[in-house]
């Protein structure tokens, strides 16, 4: 094949990915949009095997075709079977090795190229291999966060910022190593000194800023790409890596106000944020909890009832349960809305996907500019395990993590009803003092269960 | 020679600084509905790094090369393919689309 005809075939993958970008920025368009973009993907990685040995099969060909067989047994699984709820996770991990990936390739053309590569590609191999290795470690860390097998808090140690700026000179001075000096060694050292930079850069983001880190990581995963694509004068991955630095860098500030964060802010919020306030004092003021018969009361002769869904909610599978419910209540006569919160679930949107699996009807999924004007004239919220994003603090607090960020005012309604697993605060690990209002009633227990008992005492009245 | 390397360069820049605003023209209004699956959706895109991890496990002439190349080969696999099924599969979900955008949830 030739080099024109690969570089047309090229371009007409590139504008694949744009038609996929454009087409994703819209709910009518968006899955054609990602297969588009599916499509570009793979005639791109099909003809590079007609093109990148001048037409005859590739050298270790079988041993590519193994990797990929490998690599798809283990996305395709992984991307099919992963819970809605962790699906967030899960896209942290995608982009965790696709950051890697980037960073290997350049470090195998950096050693194949070793002293005849040019300084500009050299600077180009530094690039991706810190940022690769920063997006590939960062990416790591909030997977574990978001799995909640390390803890969701900042974690703040000391002389951390110290720590952070030293390592952050470590990575800038020995990839000025790699550029004046060259050699392996130089490299690697860039190479791990820049994991542990991504390690020590996420492990101080709070819980609820974790998503923003994911989406700023994947623009810089994006742009590691591009870099590559320089340093292996591969037009396409030029294309596709900077469409995806550059829209990820505007999604990343979509969210960072969606959620009322700057985004210096979230990254660095965690050095001068105040130690919170300690859980332990506040957990002994007095509560008022209800059980499921209270409850279905209030409901049955509410006018309006507007539940604030949450991550809780997912976690308990209870979508469906809660559509029962809201059915029920339409049924009776209640008017019934859906306030969504931006940021609901674990990411921006997460929540819309988790309901519209349960079927809930997208009329109901009322988004939070146009819900809390209603709040004075709704008689009862439900929040079914949603903590911060109805959190009082976000505007009463200056100083907590989540200060600034927009909520929903369900203070405002007659009645807020509280199903919770325990008083432990939500992901940001924020104390809410809502919880304490005489207008709040809580339910313990979860989510699915205490439902499936509101459900069946308001069948009974 | 010299001069054609370098227009080759400038047109490298080119390429870099349209695609540049490209991508910030093209997602700047998006609702936060769209949020998730447009980063997962951009995620999968930067799988076709695996393009560059095919050529250079083309190119390997050590042991060592072929082994971080494949590394990389599987990698990318994974982000790419992976990438696109999962955002499928949230946008999937999406189905039942508002009949009219204007009264939703206005109620009464």
């Amino acid at each position: 094949m030739s080099r024109n005809l690969y570089d047309l075939i090229g371009l007409a993958a590139g504008i694949c990915f744009i038609l996929a970008l454009k087409g994703l920025s819209s709910p009518k368009s968006a899955r054609r949009g990602n297969l588009i973009g599916a499509v570009g993907a793979t005639v791109a990685t099909v003809i590079v095997f007609f093109y990148a040995n001048e037409g005859k099969a590739l050298n270790n060909q079988t041993l590519i075709l193994a990797a990929i067989a490998f690599g798809t047994l283990v996305g395709v699984p992984a991307a099919r079977k992963v819970q809605m709820t962790q699906m967030p996770q899960l896209v942290a991990l995608f982009n965790g090795v696709g950051g890697g990936a980037a960073a290997l390739v350049a470090i195998v053309e950096y050693l194949k190229l070793g002293d005849t590569a040019s300084t500009a590609v050299v600077i180009a191999t530094v690039f991706t291999v810190i940022v690769g290795c920063v997006s590939f470690s960062g990416s790591i860390i909030t997977f574990l966060k978001l799995q909640e097998i390390m803890t969701t808090r900042p974690v703040i140690f000391p002389l951390g910022r110290q720590i952070i700026a030293l390592t952050l000179i470590g990575v800038l001075a020995s990839g000025g190593w790699v550029i004046s000096a060259g050699g392996t060694t130089p490299l690697l050292v860039n190479g791990l000194l820049s994991l542990l930079f991504g390690v020590l850069f996420v492990l101080p983001v709070g819980g609820a800023d974790v998503p923003i880190v994911i989406s700023l990581l994947n623009a810089f995963t994006g742009l590691t790409v591009a870099a590559s694509g320089y340093v292996l004068q591969t037009t396409l991955l030029i294309v596709a890596g900077t469409l995806v630095g550059a829209s990820g860098t505007i999604l990343t500030r979509l969210m960072a106000d969606a959620m009322g964060r700057s985004l210096f802010g979230t990254l660095f919020g965690a050095f001068t944020a105040k130690a919170q306030a300690s859980v332990g004092e506040t957990e002994a003021r007095p509560v008022k909890s209800g059980s499921p018969d209270d409850i279905a009361i209030l409901l049955n002769y509410a006018q309006r009832v507007v539940i604030v869904p949450g991550f809780g909610l997912a976690v308990a599978q209870a979508q469906h349960t809660v559509r029962e419910l809201a059915d029920l209540l339409a049924s009776k006569g209640v008017e019934v809305a859906y306030g969504i919160h931006p940021v609901a679930g674990r990411m921006p949107g997460h929540m819309n996907v988790l309901l519209a699996e349960a079927n809930v009807p997208y009329e109901q999924l009322v988004e939070m500019e146009e819900i809390n004007p209603t709040f004075p004239q709704t008689d009862v919220v439900l929040v079914v395990g949603a903590n911060d994003v109805v959190n009082p603090a976000a505007k009463t607090t200056p100083g907590c993590p989540i200060y600034g960020m927009p909520i929903l005012d369900v203070a405002l309604a007659g009645n807020v009803i509280f199903l919770k697993r325990s008083m432990r605060p939500g992901f940001a690990g924020i104390e809410n003092e809502l919880l304490y209002e005489t207008k709040t009633t809580l339910l313990f227990g979860d989510a699915k269960d205490s439902l499936t008992k509101v459900v069946s005492a308001l069948k009974a009245l | 020679m010299a001069s054609e390397l370098m227009s080759n360069e400038i047109a490298l820049l080119a390429i870099f600084l349209l695609s540049v605003f490209v991508g910030f023209e093209v997602v700047s209004k998006v609702s936060t509905t769209l949020h998730t699956p447009l980063m997962s959706g951009a995620n999968a895109i930067h799988g076709v790094i695996l393009v560059g991890a095919i050529v250079v496990a083309d190119h390997a002439k050590t042991n060592l090369e072929l082994g971080l190349a494949l590394a990389a080969v599987i990698l990318a696999t994974i982000n790419m393919v992976g990438g696109f099924v999962v955002t499928d599969r949230m946008l999937q979900m999406f189905k039942g689309k508002p009949k009219s955008k204007k009264d939703l949830g206005e109620g009464k």
